[in-house]
């Protein structure tokens, strides 16, 4: 048994020899900010995305694999605001990994460096699932994503400062084709302004606020609470009073309530791609928001 | 009509002939200085111009930036929370847990047959009780160490420490250390807290050969290699106090310990772990209570070695990688023991020691289906192997049955939201020759206060 200990620990201490690789290593909460650090990175980072535009944020598993990733990151970016609270403290916990601990500069929380909505006035968890620091699906307003660009930068130049200059003419390049995107976008989507919306989870405040949506339901009851019969059936009453042209859910939400819903309200159900990978044309940043306009704009032919 | 701008032109022009006119008369040097200043002026102006117009472009350049952040809603920075004399509080989280048991048998007596009595197990009280109800705090200590503490509240009103350790976050290169009392890495199930287990109880082959969970007061390593398939190595040395150690005084370790782990994804719907660990205890004079060959109640006594493995595997799946809508996990873990070392028979009397081998081994294979949002249900198979037992000279005075005790069990649960989950579940456990026990349990587990993140 002692030899055995022995053996486990001068194994332990081999492992220690390990040189790190040569490319910036960047562990990706979400998507949407795996798809930016690639933008301002280049081929000078090595992502790992965490989870897909099919995955409901909030319900990740600490899966090994994850761990495993979380390891040998030097630079960990999530979105923040309590969303990856049941999972990323036991990645950061079980990492072993000093660069990604809250506090380092390996450690990136975008929801930081953007004004946050629906801050909640009351914390009880009578109201569902809800944020302290407000609602973290801030990815859905392109401007918040320049905004992170612009504190991502930093970081990735303190991290990794042989490439600063690199980084900084990504982003340069990156921020000038952002600005005239989103003069187009803006431009495209002048008719959605003022369109009554309803949400399945309130996951759009962000978009809603920057295209000007109105939203008049959700059908979650309560954020995190799945729909339930009674309440859908007082969301309907809503949709015909309201004239309500479109319900928009995520990628990764179960289509059964809006679709049961637009059935009988003889209103559009859109999936919106939520984040880059969540349609077949969101394959980056860019196509996410064209994506997602054309398909609010398509609710209202 | 007099018209007016004709006539100011006129007289615009009236002035600039008399003024030319004037000019020529002046001698040329005057012309060539009031030139210079002319010129002087222009070029004065040009750069205040210039100056202006940088000025204009830093404002409009500053503007722009402004607009990223003002076409957000407000510019001003966040706010944090108001600092107080409790803004350092650590995470409090309490679970709340009650069953209801309806057991054909009495739990009075309960016990494994073939098994040595491994401490406080089986199914608890008939009717209504508390179940363990747990009281957590845990917190960062400083950027370099985390700390917690574990209250257990039992049914029978006694409290104690499941878990108090402090462990180190964020060392460099993989490496954890925990010290203090901790819940083993050893096995899958017995990291995991009595309320984020899927069945009512823990598997028949923990009751029998860890006393349910093998809590450690020592000191734990673990070491997460640089791969991106997940592999852990860990060892432990601690105090051994419980079950299938003994307390006792003595410097040093009673008990350690040895695991890996590996883990990973296959494709984007599956996810799995499998494991090797091993247990290393050299109880003294362990005691327990058995009925001898003659039918009395004696006390019995083992000095000697123990040495447990325990593989693992567990194996999740969720469409997409998604276990919000529906999942699936199977796990199964197989244990074996071997002892040897002295029995001391009717320790308190009239001892008869001897020597004392066994070799005894128990499997549980399990699997929870999630088929809609809330609702789960799990069915579990379990079995023990009575194996080998020798009494040595004792033989003679010791039962040696020759029994495999079996269980199964299935539960259906529902969970109106993450914080709480409603169980019932029926079993029937063969754990004792020929009393097999009918089980149902009703059992509610809810969880207040901070959002506790749970291990895979």
């Amino acid at each position: 048994m002692k030899n055995s200990v022995l053996i486990a620990f001068s194994i332990m201490f081999l492992g220690l020899a390990q040189g790190a690789s040569a490319a910036l290593n960047v562990f990706a909460c979400e998507p949407e900010w795996g798809a930016l650090v690639q933008e301002l990175g280049g081929d000078k980072v090595s992502i790992y995305t965490a989870t897909t535009a099919m995955q409901d944020p909030h319900r990740i598993q600490a899966r090994p694999s994850l761990i495993a990733r979380a390891r040998s990151a030097d630079l960990l970016v999530c979105t923040g605001s309590e969303l990856e609270i049941g999972w990323l403290p036991i990645l950061l916990r079980q990492s072993g990994n000093d660069a990604i601990q809250p506090g380092k500069a390996g450690y990136f929380e975008a929801a930081n460096y953007v004004q946050m909505l629906e801050k909640p006035t009351r914390l009880d968890r009578a109201e569902g699932d809800v944020h302290p620091g407000g609602n973290p699906h801030i990815q859905t307003d392109p401007r918040n994503i320049l905004l992170v660009a612009n504190a991502l930068l930093p970081r990735l130049t303190q991290i990794d400062h042989n490439n600063a200059a690199y980084y900084e003419a990504r982003h340069k390049a990156f921020a000038d084709r952002w600005k005239s995107a989103l003069q187009r976008w803006e431009k495209e989507a002048v008719p959605l302004k003022g369109l009554p919306i309803i949400v399945q989870h309130k996951g759009f405040p962000y978009m809603e606020n920057w295209l000007g949506l109105k939203e008049v339901a959700a059908l979650e009851p309560k954020p995190g609470v799945e729909p339930t019969s009674s309440h859908l059936a007082e969301v309907l009453s809503q949709v015909q009073s309201q004239k309500v042209a479109v319900i928009i859910r995520a990628a990764y939400n179960d289509g059964r309530a809006s679709d049961w819903l637009a059935e009988r309200a003889k209103i559009h159900a859109l999936a919106l791609p939520f984040t880059v990978g969540g349609s077949e044309k969101a394959t980056d940043l860019f196509g996410l928001y064209e994506d997602t306009i054309q398909r609010l704009l398509s609710a209202i032919k | 009509m007099f018209n007016k701008t004709p006539c100011a032109v006129a007289i615009g022009t009236a002035l600039m002939v008399i003024f030319s006119a004037d000019v020529m008369a002046a001698d040329s040097a005057e012309l060539q200085k009031i030139h210079n200043e002319i010129q002087q002026l222009k070029e004065n102006y040009e750069a205040r111009i210039q100056s202006l117009e940088t000025r204009l472009k830093d404002a409009e350049a500053f503007a722009a930036k402004a607009d990223d952040k003002a076409s957000q809603v407000a510019s001003a920075p966040v706010s944090g929370p108001p600092s107080g004399a409790n803004s350092f509080n650590p995470a409090i989280s309490l679970v709340l847990s009650g069953t209801y048991s309806n057991l054909s048998q009495d739990p009075a007596n309960y016990r494994i047959t073939g098994y040595v009595p491994s401490g406080d197990i089986g199914p608890g009280k008939r009717g209504f009780s508390l179940a363990e109800s747990e009281l957590g705090v845990y917190a960062n200590i400083d950027p370099d160490f985390y700390g917690g503490l574990n209250f257990a509240m039992h049914p029978d009103n006694t409290a104690s420490v499941e878990e108090a350790f402090v462990q180190t976050i964020g060392l460099k290169r993989g490496l954890t250390f925990k010290a203090g009392r901790y819940f083993s890495g050893i096995g899958y199930l017995n990291e995991q807290h009595a309320h984020v287990w899927d069945f009512v109880d823990n598997p028949l082959a923990y009751q029998a050969f860890l006393g349910t969970q093998l809590g450690e007061d020592g000191l734990q390593v673990k070491w997460l290699a640089p791969t991106d398939t997940y592999l852990e190595l860990g060892a432990e040395i601690g105090r051994g106090r419980s079950f299938p150690g003994s307390d006792r005084d003595k410097n040093g370790a009673g008990a350690s310990t040895i695991f890996a782990h590996a883990g990973g994804d296959v494709g984007i719907n599956q996810s799995w772990r499998a494991g090797l660990s091993f247990l290393q205890t050299s109880p003294q004079n362990r005691q327990y209570s058995v009925i001898d060959a003659a039918g009395d109640t004696v006390k019995n006594a083992f000095t000697g070695n123990s040495g447990l493995w325990i593989a693992d595997f567990v194996w999740k799946y969720a469409p997409n990688g998604d276990p919000a809508f529906s999942n699936f996990k199977l796990q199964g873990e197989y244990l074996r023991r071997r002892e040897d070392g002295n029995l001391a028979y009717k320790v308190d009397t009239s001892p008869v020691i001897s020597s004392y081998a066994s070799a005894q081994s128990g499997w549980y294979v399990q699997g929870v289906y999630q088929f809609v949002p809330h609702w789960r249900v799990g069915l579990r198979t379990e079995r023990l192997s009575s194996g080998g037992v020798d009494y040595g000279v004792n033989n003679a005075n010791l039962l040696r049955p020759d029994y495999i005790p079996t269980k199964n069990s299935v539960m259906v649960d529902y969970s109106p939201s993450e914080f709480s989950r409603l169980r019932l579940q029926l079993a029937q456990d063969k754990s004792r020759q020929g009393a097999a026990d009918n089980q149902v349990f009703l059992q509610y587990i809810m969880s207040l206060g901070a959002h506790g993140a749970h291990i895979y």
